[in-house]
């Protein structure tokens, strides 16, 4: 099994991480660094539970093998509070009631947050589109819609 | 003594108060921690299970010495390691086969090794012989007395009282329902409708798949930690199946990623703790994919129903007949209860006094039924629902008037021939249909568009023991802060946010003194039946208020002694204790640790406080096992109401739900807000499983195992609008009136589309899912669309 080292920055902190070539982002992240935010829900790029911002995209990172982010800037939900401030959409999400479970909360906030740094006042639509591919089963999806709508806001 | 207490007692503030979640910031943060985030460290071990191919077939023998010579496997078992049986209401199942397998998934043998990877390609060295069997794929079939059986040996088998098993057949449960006289009574009856559904197969796809880390160390002392909403009943079956003390087991149970059911009882949880037995010291995680997750964990099983009902010209319901036949699967340990809540809830919310039923829990050689949200009530509800719509129609009566002419209402009698309590029923139709704007056509969107409306209610109970029981405990700290004991699980519901809302409530303190003790480990926390059934925020929530009224009677006590008041005179507002006759105040941090020094110097009174509360329901009667009559079938009811406006698009067949409006009576909302979020996630979940929902078996084989194949309502698909509206008819046996509503918001989505449907393109499309291609072709053969 090969293994290579690579270093990029999580959250703004550089890491130098040694992989093995079929380890995905998601495993690494979750077994290499322990965020454990990074929610490992279908490991198909199917649930979005697991996205994570890679250069300012949203990505399943199940679907990335870690070899790719050499050199890549990537946010996971443990960085999108800052100075340990909520994120506006943090706060919009929690005053809407927007999370039950929690376990598709970070991939749903992920996905939020990469709309609006490129759109800053979505529209409904906007937002629904943003949020396809991270799927819900508890919460409906109507106040975490309106907590990205109100974090647009904020 | 101290339900007597409250009665007399105002309603507290915090009680109706939509406080925030107290797991929000943990949760929006990433550091709320999962069954699979828990580090074990570099001795973690992993767990494969290999599954049967076949619907149904013996074992003929097993193979394992290739796979455990594969380099970093460390133990590889089968069947013939493990003879106890599990089960939650009829032990019918082994751990892992020994003689033969039943669907296909069902799990022959286990292998632990280093890595998931080399587990895997393990599990493909092990050989297993097989003889087919011809299996059983359709309910009604199974229960033919011909059928081949699945379990020839189901008259052996340890069954719960309730539940009535017929041995030498697949039906491992009948239950029955004979009131009154159906016979005479249909001709009487100006219209009737027959009509029979077969309602599919769904998923419940918690978005967190089912994960477990089992360890047993030398002394033989196990632990589990796992995704579970039963930590105490997976204590109570699994140590029974492998012979373990409940002393020497131990369930830890951190936050839930969704259940929904399916995390309840036992599934594969004991797979763990089996190969962690044979492997001493190491802990062992099995954690199952997405596709195990589908159709290996347990299903919302298939159902077919037969209704036939008929009324008189004004409308009056005069008698029912229905046939339930439940697609139990290869083991219905739970799901015969199914069958039974089917049964004593057969009639719908409807005061009808003819009824002839038949449940039949039938077992089949599909995956294995059991506890999904609603536990039935969606899926009878689904059909039920609908003939309403249709008798109403026969009758000319507009099917909102209908059925206030025949709902519930209080003291109606019931299908079990017991009086229905106080209930809003009434009222939830004539919000729910307000709401709507009902009888009132919206113009469509588009041409090619046409727009309905459509309405259904439902009832439900929570389905369990008849004395399944709760405790906690409420213990005060130092600073007067209270740390509140819990074994029911936060899956999602709010309801750690409740308990705490409740026990601040009852003691007298601010809402953001009191955290909840949490992981619920079994060695630590209360005992806790099940978190299932709605009835947490009954059950527990009258546990966790009389541990904090035990504690603040415990306070009181020694505040009066040392006061020399009455205790009757004290209270404690706002965490401190007051006197109402001397005026005099304390405040809880001084007394509720070290107690207070006696006036006379002469010593302490006091010490620590730990109130202690426990609810267990004692007025639960058996029903007639001939006629399904009796004086209490269960604890109570929750009903309510739910209507929709739907687009039909008459080129494609898309159903589009565009809003919806919902009325429960949930007793007393402790937490409007978390109430209200409870129903719009079971209404969506509705809408998922009318549009969408179907877990298609071909021979008994999954044939979309994947979330691209079995689609659920994404953001795209949710309402523009949902309006949840409360209603509160305070239950006698609730704390401060509540009763539960976390499964009920799904129930009555399924008939409420599909009656919509009908009213906006005059075509009724049956059993869901109503995907665009049954609409579609169903507007074709009635000549909507040419």
């Amino acid at each position: 099994m090969a293994f290579h080292k690579i270093t990029f920055t999580v959250n703004g902190e550089s890491e130098l991480v040694d992989v093995p070539s079929h380890m995905t982002l998601l495993q690494m992240l979750r077994e290499k660094l322990r965020l454990t935010g990074v929610k490992n829900g279908c490991a198909a790029g199917e649930c979005g539970a697991c996205t994570v911002i890679i250069n300012g995209e949203p990505v399943n990172s199940c679907m990335v093998l870690a070899v790719e982010c050499d050199g890549k800037e990537i946010v996971t939900i443990e960085g999108l509070a800052r100075d340990e401030r909520l994120d506006p959409v943090q706060e919009a999400i929690i005053e809407q009631g927007g999370v039950q479970c929690g376990f598709c909360t970070p991939g749903i906030l992920i996905s939020a947050r990469a709309l609006l740094d490129r759109t800053p006042t979505p529209s409904d639509y906007e937002v629904r589109d943003a949020l396809v591919g991270n799927l819900c089963r508890c919460t409906g999806y109507l106040r975490i819609i309106d907590a990205v709508k109100k974090a647009a806001e904020a | 003594m101290q339900t007597k207490e409250i009665e007399s007692q105002k309603i507290p503030d915090l009680v109706g108060k939509s406080v925030p979640r107290i797991d929000a910031h943990e949760k929006v943060t990433g550091a709320a921690i999962f069954a699979d985030d828990i580090d074990f460290g570099v001795g973690l071990l992993y767990a494969r299970i290999k599954r049967s191919p076949h619907p149904h077939a013996l074992i003929k023998s097993i193979d394992t010495s290739q796979a455990a010579a594969v380099p970093g496997v460390k133990a590889v078992v089968t069947g013939e390691d493990f003879s106890g049986f599990l089960g939650l209401y009829l032990q019918d199942r082994y751990i892992f086969c020994r003689d033969r397998v039943r669907y296909v998934g069902d799990p022959v043998a286990g292998v632990v090794a280093v890595s998931e990877e080399i587990a895997e390609q393990a599990l493909e060295l092990i050989k297993v012989e097989y003889e087919a069997l011809e299996p059983v794929l359709d309910p009604e079939l199974g229960a033919n007395p011909e059928a081949p059986l699945v379990h020839p040996d189901l008259g052996d088998y340890e069954v719960a009282p309730f539940i009535f098993p017929k041995p030498n057949t697949n039906i491992s449960n009948h239950f029955k329902i004979r009131k009154g006289d159906v016979d005479s009574a249909w001709e009487k009856c100006a219209a009737i409708i027959e009509r029979k559904y077969r309602i599919p197969h769904v998923q419940h796809v918690p978005l967190e798949p089912h994960i477990v880390v089992a360890k047993v160390d030398q002394g033989g002392q196990v632990t589990l930690w796992g995704s579970s909403q039963s930590p105490f009943a997976q204590r109570n079956l699994i140590a029974k199946a492998l012979d373990i003390s409940h002393a020497d087991m131990r369930v830890v149970a951190p936050y839930v990623g969704g259940g929904f059911g399916s995390k309840a009882g036992v599934s594969m949880e004991a797979l763990a703790v089996a190969v962690a037995a044979k492997l001493k010291g190491r802990p062992i995680k099995l954690r199952l994919t997405r596709e195990e997750e589908f159709y290996t964990a347990f299903v919302r099983q298939g159902l077919v129903a037969h209704f036939k009902m008929g009324c008189d010209e004004n409308g009056r319901l005069l008698a029912m007949e229905n046939k339930l036949y439940w697609d139990g699967g290869a083991y219905t340990e739970y799901g015969v209860n199914v069958a039974r809540a089917g049964g004593y809830s057969s009639s719908g919310p409807y005061e009808v006094p003819n009824v002839k039923a038949d449940s039949y829990c039938v077992y089949t050689n599909h995956p294995v039924g059991g506890p999904m949200r609603g536990f039935g009530m969606p899926e009878m509800h689904a059909g039920l629902e609908q003939c309403i719509d249709e008798l109403a129609q026969a009758v000319s009566i507009d099917p909102v008037q209908f059925r206030r002419i025949n709902c519930l209402k209080t003291g109606s009698t019931l299908v079990t021939g017991s009086k229905m309590h106080p209930t809003g029923l009434s009222e939830c139709i004539d919000k729910a249909a307000e709401a709507i704007g009902w009888g009132k056509k919206s113009p469509p969107g588009a041409p090619n568009k046409r727009r309905g409306k459509g309405l259904a209610i439902m009832w439900k109970a929570p389905a369990m023991p008849p004395n399944a029981g709760s405790s906690s405990w409420v213990e005060l700290n130092e600073d007067g802060t209270v740390t509140v004991g819990v074994g029911g699980q936060e899956i999602g519901q709010g309801v750690f946010t409740v308990a705490a809302q409740m026990a601040a409530a009852a003691l007298g303190v601010p809402i953001d003194w009191v955290r909840v003790a949490g992981p619920v480990d079994t060695q630590y926390s209360p005992y806790e039946w099940q978190t299932v059934a709605s009835r947490l925020t009954w059950s527990m929530g009258n546990a966790v208020r009389n541990a904090a009224l035990d504690a603040r009677r415990q306070i009181l006590d020694v505040v009066a002694e040392v006061w020399n008041e009455n205790p009757d005179d004290l209270d404690i507002v706002n965490g401190e204790v007051v006197s109402y006759k001397s005026e005099e105040a304390v405040s809880l941090k001084d007394i509720v640790v070290y107690g207070l020094p006696k006036p006379d110097g002469t010593g302490w009174v006091g010490g620590p406080i730990v109130g202690r509360g426990k609810f267990m329901p004692t007025y639960v009667t058996g029903l007639d096992p001939e006629t399904g009559q009796g004086e209490r079938a269960v604890v109570h009811y929750t009903t309510g109401a739910e209507a929709v406006e739907v687009e039909v698009d008459l080129e494609t067949g898309k159903v589009t739900v565009i809003r919806g409006t919902a009325a429960f009576d949930l007793g007393r909302a402790i937490n409007p807000e978390l109430a209200k979020a409870q129903v719009e996630g079971g209404f969506v979940q509705g809408i998922s499983t009318a549009l969408f929902e179907s877990l298609q078996l071909e021979d008994g084989v999954p044939q979309n195992p994947s979330f691209v194949d079995y689609r659920i309502a994404t953001s795209a698909d949710a309402p523009f609008d949902l309006e949840t509206i409360i209603v509160e008819t305070p239950q006698d046996d609730g704390p401060w009136g509540a009763r539960g509503v976390g499964e009920h918001p799904m129930v009555p989505t399924i008939p409420a589309i599909a009656n919509a449907i009908y009213d906006a393109i005059g075509v009724r499309v049956g059993a869901p899912p109503f995907t665009p291609e049954k609409v579609y072709l169903a507007m074709v053969e009635a000549g909507v669309v040419e």
